[in-house]
């Protein structure tokens, strides 16, 4: 009776579009996933781009006097690689490819909200393309003032016409994709680990998601309510943020960085995970310290709600407060230190091999290690008064995404990519990809820590002819970066074309978790039979 | 070997549904006609989004029941994971709340200059805690005892019991939400009437969606108990109804103590 049921189930794969439209498999969902991350971050990279095109001199290179639409790219670029770049690809497209495999399930938890997680993700980006065409301020289109929305710029008085209004509804839906990504993630690995697979025993990627699915999940409800005041504030007369009817702007900045903080962690902790991986795989070695690598996680989720007013050190808030925010922001540098420790521990003494993954793995140490430093440097309250709004915090924040989410996502494409595609890459083109893109985001990001030092302020479209020299290195390295976007384009038509199939583990004794004991591509439906786990 | 495919585990491999990517259209299309509507353009689109999202809604939970009630699927293991999936989205839902507190407490606890640097603002006349107010917290209160009284019954192979509490918790949702709303049509003050009213309206309302939403899922249980749905030891579906009816009365007792009774001293 089971086994006949079993075997009809089978038959019901519809093929063609209705497979992926109407999918409730884990690995069609995460492929569709990470297909939309890289859709979506060609587009933001397209803009950030332009953005280095028009900075790349003094003066207004392209933008014919409408400087708004400067701000519609930055903001563009900003809201895109967050919502529709880094965080598909991480946690929609990793988690849901790699979790059930890694704690032997045969799906998610919720197969058929998992679609409707990722589904929601292509209405919302169009929401958002939707508010670059139509009225913002008014005479000009889209929304400018940036991926915070702060009021009043992103209220009535700033921006009076239907793109901010846009944009807060496309918020909602990804956030709404988000909230049921957590709870379907969390539910998986508390309820569908196999026989024997402890929490204690899970890989770390898979603590890495828990902990991200948590902060996802108690979050996100926050700006959902912070963008909803926003908005009824904008159309139906409420005051939340409006000083005229005893409302705080300020409000919106405590509620939106409750949530954002929390959100920068939700765009690293899952490559924190990946990362793990790859080092103790190409140093075949167990990951050094691995309770303390688990725990470091969470408590760098926990104390990530308690930090957020690290980026209102300007807005007068009392010198006690800013004083709790400092300390508690510098708590987190030891946690992360703990990670960073134990990566550089698990190499020590162990047999390396560098292979794409290590390599970019590599990257991704050294350079998330130069954003750790200078967030560090930024948590120091009276300091940040003079750095605050310049281009050092977007060098800051770019190592920590850029060079580092960025780099445990390309990382992750490597390490997983005969497993998810069933092909091998070729490693000189996967090299190359990295020399090239190495090179280029540390022409663009290192020189803007001199630039915001020497006070260039964030999101304006010129600059004295002072700061022109950092700035035309940016603007090369963008381009370099660009080309290396291409390469990995290329990397990966490649080795579809060659078709040279993947072993089933092509990493050998280091790769030890439950993946690599299946076929590659795994089968539709694994772990008909649960795996035990000693 | 001949059934290397068959399944030997207790999990639900839910087969292929259309229903997210029609849910997801129809959001899309909502969200568009929200737009619309906001900015004097009608309200055609909207409304079809709405009609279209409440139709797949619909459609999506029949199958779950159907999985659930008729098809087997609900087993043990799967029960649990249900029971996580409820759990974890109430607590999504409670830092929700945690947004709207935060501004009325902000507003409170600061109140600016341009109300007066008091609270209740000047000029504010607010509800009398110990009027309507009592009333719709005892309403709800109670209301937390009859679904309580439908569990038990339930539990105890009572189907005639567990119709009648949920039936009187029905009532008594529907009850609370007509009072919320007369008591909104006689506010001393208006939905626009500055910081006051945007939290009071704003918080209070979201809490009283909620209680619709609550009414509506315990009517659903309501009638598939009427249907014979539902045994002594499977029937999630009431309990994660009741979870969710709980946690609207624990919203109901925070906003009753901080917004109507210490906001109005
Ligand atoms: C040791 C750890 C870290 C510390 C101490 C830290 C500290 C800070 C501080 C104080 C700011 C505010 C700067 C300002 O606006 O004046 C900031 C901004 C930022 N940080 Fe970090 N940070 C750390 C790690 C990270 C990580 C891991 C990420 C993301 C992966 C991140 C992403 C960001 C972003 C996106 C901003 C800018 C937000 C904006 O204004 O648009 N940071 N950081
Ligand atoms: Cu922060």
């Amino acid at each position: 009776m089971a086994n006949s049921a079993a075997a009809a189930h089978d038959d019901h794969n519809p093929t063609g579009w209705k497979r992926w439209v109407y999918s409730t498999n884990h690995k069609d969902i995460g492929s569709m996933y990470l297909i939309f991350a890289v859709m979506a971050g060609i587009i933001g990279g397209a803009m950030s781009v332009f953005i280095r095109a028009e900075l790349q001199m003094p003066g207004d290179q392209f933008l014919d006097g409408n400087f708004h639409f400067f701000n519609v790219v930055v903001t563009g670029h900003g809201l895109i690689m967050v919502f529709f770049m880094v965080m598909p690809a991480v946690i929609g497209g990793f988690g849901n490819w790699i979790v059930p495999l890694m704690i032997g399930a045969p799906d998610m938890a919720f197969p058929r909200m998992n679609n409707i997680s990722f589904w929601l993700l292509p209405p919302a980006l169009g929401l958002l393309v939707i508010s670059i065409f139509v009225e913002g301020p008014a005479g000009a289109n889209g929304v400018g003032g940036g991926w915070t929305i702060y009021p009043p710029l992103s209220s009535t008085v700033g921006q009076p016409g239907m793109a901010v209004d846009f944009a807060i509804l496309s918020l909602h839906l990804a956030g709404a994709s988000s909230i049921l990504g957590a709870i379907n993630f969390i539910t998986t690995i508390f309820n569908m680990r196999a026989p024997g697979m402890t929490m204690h025993k899970m890989p770390l990627f898979v603590w890495s998601v828990l902990v991200t699915a948590f902060l996802l999940l108690l979050s996100l409800p926050v700006l959902a309510g912070a963008i909803t005041m926003l908005l009824t504030d904008r159309n139906f007369g409420t005051n939340f943020f409006i000083p005229e009817g005893g409302g705080d702007p300020l409000l919106f900045q405590h509620l939106f960085w409750f949530f954002g903080h929390p959100e920068v962690y939700i765009m690293i902790l899952p490559g924190f995970g990946i990362i793990s991986q790859i080092i103790s795989t190409f140093s075949r070695k167990p990951v050094f310290g691995y309770l303390g690598m688990a725990y470091a996680m969470v408590a760098i989720g926990g104390v990530g709600f308690i930090v957020w007013a690290h980026h209102m050190y300007t807005v007068g808030m009392n010198v006690d407060t800013r004083a709790y925010f400092l300390g508690a922001t510098l708590v987190i540098a030891v946690p992360t230190g703990v990670k960073i420790f134990s990566w550089i521990a698990t190499m020590w003494g162990g047999s390396i091999e560098f292979k794409a993954p290590m390599i970019w793995a590599l990257g991704f140490i050294f350079l998330f290690t130069v954003g750790g430093v200078t967030g560090v440097v930024l948590a120091n309250g009276g300091l940040d008064v003079i750095l605050h709004d310049t281009y050092y915090v977007v060098g800051h924040f770019h190592y920590v995404l850029s060079l580092g989410a960025v780099f445990a996502i390309f990382a992750g494409i490597y390490y997983w990519f005969g497993k998810m595609t069933g092909y091998n890459y070729s490693e000189t083109l996967a090299k190359l990809h990295f020399t090239v893109t190495f090179i280029g985001v540390n022409m663009v990001f290192f020189p803007m820590h001199f630039l915001g030092l020497a006070g260039m302020p964030r999101r304006i479209p010129d600059y004295p002819d002072a700061f022109a020299g950092f700035n035309a290195i940016a603007s090369y390295g963008s381009y370099i970066s660009a080309f290396g976007v291409l390469i990995f384009l290329f990397t990966v038509l490649h080795a579809f074309m060659r078709g040279e199939k993947a072993a089933d583990n092509p990493w050998g004794e280091g790769a030890t978790t439950l993946e690599w004991t299946l076929s590659s591509p795994p089968p539709f439906h694994q772990f008909n039979e649960l795996p035990v786990v000693k | 070997m001949a059934d290397a495919h068959a399944k030997k585990h207790d999990y639900h491999l839910v087969d292929p549904s259309p229903w997210p990517a029609l849910a997801s259209l129809s959001a899309f299309i909502t969200a568009i006609g929200a737009v619309m509507f906001m900015h004097e353009k009608g309200y055609a689109v909207f409304t079809i989004g709405m009609i279209l999202l409440l139709y797949t809604a619909f459609v999506w939970w029949r199958d779950v029941v159907k999985e659930g009630e008729h098809q087997g699927h609900h087993t043990p293991v799967v029960q649990l994971g249900l029971r996580y999936g409820m759990l974890l989205f109430i607590a999504s839902e409670v830092m929700f709340f945690v947004a709207w507190f935060w501004a009325y407490f902000n507003a409170a606890f600061f109140p600016t200059e341009a109300i007066g640097s008091v609270w209740p603002p000047q000029g504010i006349e607010v509800f009398d805690p110990w009027h309507l107010p009592l009333v719709n917290t005892l309403i709800l209160l109670t209301s937390g005892t009859t679904v309580t009284w439908a569990h038990h019954a339930l539990q105890h192979g009572d189907r005639k019991g567990l119709i009648q509490g949920l039936t009187l918790t029905v009532i008594l949702g529907l009850v609370f939400s007509i009072v919320q709303g007369y008591e909104y049509s006689h506010a001393a003050f208006g939905f626009q009437d500055g910081i006051y009213a945007s939290t009071f309206y704003m918080a209070t309302g979201f809490h009283g969606f909620h209680v619709i939403v609550g009414t509506i899922f315990l009517l659903v249980c309501l009638i598939r108990a009427m249907k014979g749905h539902f045994t002594t030891t499977h029937h999630f579906g009431f309990e994660a109804a009741a979870w969710y009816w709980h946690f609207v009365d624990v919203v109901w007792l925070f906003l009753f103590v901080a917004i109507y009774w210490w906001g109005s001293a």
